[in-house]
């Protein structure tokens, strides 16, 4: 068994175009969240959503094979460069072989479907780009990565809505605590603002009519964001034989079902999925002093969120303070798991806790500590990060600062 | 004779809520039925699709009880028809 460090991260968000960025953002408590460009084929009732500005793709891919990646994979592999680069691997024929490479997407490509059927039904067309079907499949981020970098290790995708890059992340711990891979490059990326699926969202009745406000009593609803993060994990002892700098160690990882409802969360289910990762990790309750939640803002989540925590930490959650950062880069779906555990790893290493924005009143339903609109300057031991899926999935991972 | 605006949305929940419409009445409450917070955005697609009508989120947020449904589908209808004398 190994210890599991995270050496190196890369993120690309509504509130950063890199993992800098996108720190600064969150410790400055600045949402990314705001009008973004109406779709042409008709109107959306609700009009904000945490966009990525100022993002040209290509920019970042210069040839042909940006024609061959829907949004959501451009960021897969953005993100995975920015981590690669920081995490400084030296590339050798055994870490080409078994490498994983292990992503998380709850949608994959559908904005070029999406123009597809517009051109079959909409506009008469009899014909979609050839390109359709690659670009679409949910494991394309995946595989750009492993092109690019010439890995041919296990390399696969989980789709399990919004806990689908930290099933992704906890699976990547797993096989290199096991030694069943030398590393792992895992995370997830998202791309969901797009027509029809906007429409769906709306449909639900679950997006907030202006900003997403965990926790607060006047939440509204959760707000849609786009974007990835992928991180690099090793066996610590090489990544410090190496002279890498780790950022934090993954020391446990949980997951669930709810076995209740398709979209309400069951409170009993979050919480054997914390426990399972307290378990995993050989972690006492006590221990946790910071919880990044998943807090998405809807009535239902937060209020049933809180009561788990409280189930799972007694008297300890009076002093356990838990934000949630989907007040500023909105949730992004299959890249929330991934980019919380980068948000959380960052609060491990930098001793500062981002705050939940937007927060106005207190509820009495989601009484704990939520690090209201100001971040925090506090050395954290170790940190949860929470994911909750609709399905019932639930996926967390735990923690710990590198000392 | 034509269905009252009530006999319809009652149709509508039955038949959305797959029970027998006599079990439906303007007094049943939410709860009384089984209409979860998933089953009640069903509805009120349904509803917006038998009287071509648009009911917003704030509107349909705090009903918990079959009249409420009835009342708030009774005004849009009203506006509806108000609006198509003043085009």
């Amino acid at each position: 068994m190994h210890r599991v460090a995270i050496t190196g991260i890369g993120v690309i968000s509504a509130v950063g175009l890199n993992r800098q960025e996108f720190w600064a953002s969150l410790i400055a408590g600045k949402s990314g969240i705001g009008e973004y460009e109406q779709p042409e084929y008709g109107p959306i009732r609700f009009r904000n959503a945490a966009a990525i500005k100022g993002y040209e793709a290509e920019a970042h891919f210069p040839d042909k094979n940006v024609a061959f990646m829907d949004r959501f994979a451009q960021f897969s592999v953005i993100a995975a460069r920015e981590a690669i680069d920081q995490a400084g691997i030296e590339w050798n024929d055994d870490l080409r072989e078994r490498t994983a490479i292990i992503t998380g997407s709850c949608i994959g490509g559908r904005i070029a479907e999406e123009v597809g059927y517009w051109n079959l039904f909409h506009l008469n067309k009899n014909r979609v780009h050839p390109l359709t079907i690659p670009l679409g499949m949910a494991n394309s981020g995946a595989s750009q990565i492993s092109m690019e970098y010439g890995v041919h290790g296990p390399t696969f995708t989980f789709s399990t809505a919004c806990s689908s890059s930290a099933h992704a992340l906890g699976h990547a711990f797993w096989m290199v605590r096991s030694g069943a891979a030398p590393m792992a490059i895992a995370g997830g990326a998202d791309a969901p603002i797009y027509f029809g699926n906007l429409k769906a969202w709306e449909a639900m009745r679950v997006v907030s009519p202006d900003t997403c406000r965990p926790f607060s009593r006047d939440r509204a609803g959760m707000i849609l964001g786009e974007g990835a993060s992928m991180l690099i994990l090793e066996p610590l002892d090489v990544a410090l034989a190496r002279g890498a700098r780790p950022i934090a160690e993954i020391v446990g990882f949980g997951m669930s079902s709810d076995a209740s409802h398709i979209t309400q969360p069951s409170a009993e289910g979050a919480a054997r999925a914390i426990r399972g990762a307290l378990k995993d990790g050989g972690i006492a309750p006590e221990q946790i002093g910071y919880i990044n939640a998943h807090g998405t803002g809807t009535e239902a989540n937060d209020k049933m969120e809180v009561a788990a925590i409280r189930a799972v930490f007694g008297a300890h959650a009076e002093k356990l303070p838990i934000s949630s950062t989907k007040s500023m880069h909105g949730h992004t779906l299959g890249a929330a798991g991934a980019i919380e555990v980068s948000a959380t790893a960052f609060t491990l290493q930098q001793g500062i806790l981002p705050p939940t924005a937007n927060f106005t009143q207190a509820d009495p339903e989601c009484d704990l500590d939520v690090v209201p609109n100001q971040a925090r300057a506090e050395s954290v031991e170790m940190a949860l990060s929470s994911s909750f899926a609709f399905g019932g999935l639930n996926a967390v991972l735990a923690l710990r600062a590198v000392r | 004779m034509s269905e009252t605006i009530e006999e319809r949305v009652l149709r509508v929940i039955a038949k959305t809520q797959r029970i027998p419409v006599e079990t439906v009445t303007p007094q049943s409450s939410f709860e009384d039925l089984g209409i979860d917070s998933m089953d009640s955005i069903n509805i009120l697609f349904d509803l917006e699709s038998e009287f071509d009508i648009e009911i917003d989120d704030e509107q349909a947020r705090h009903i918990r009880y079959v009249h409420e449904m009835i009342d708030g589908v009774t005004k849009l209808l009203e506006a509806k028809e108000k609006a198509s004398q003043q085009s």
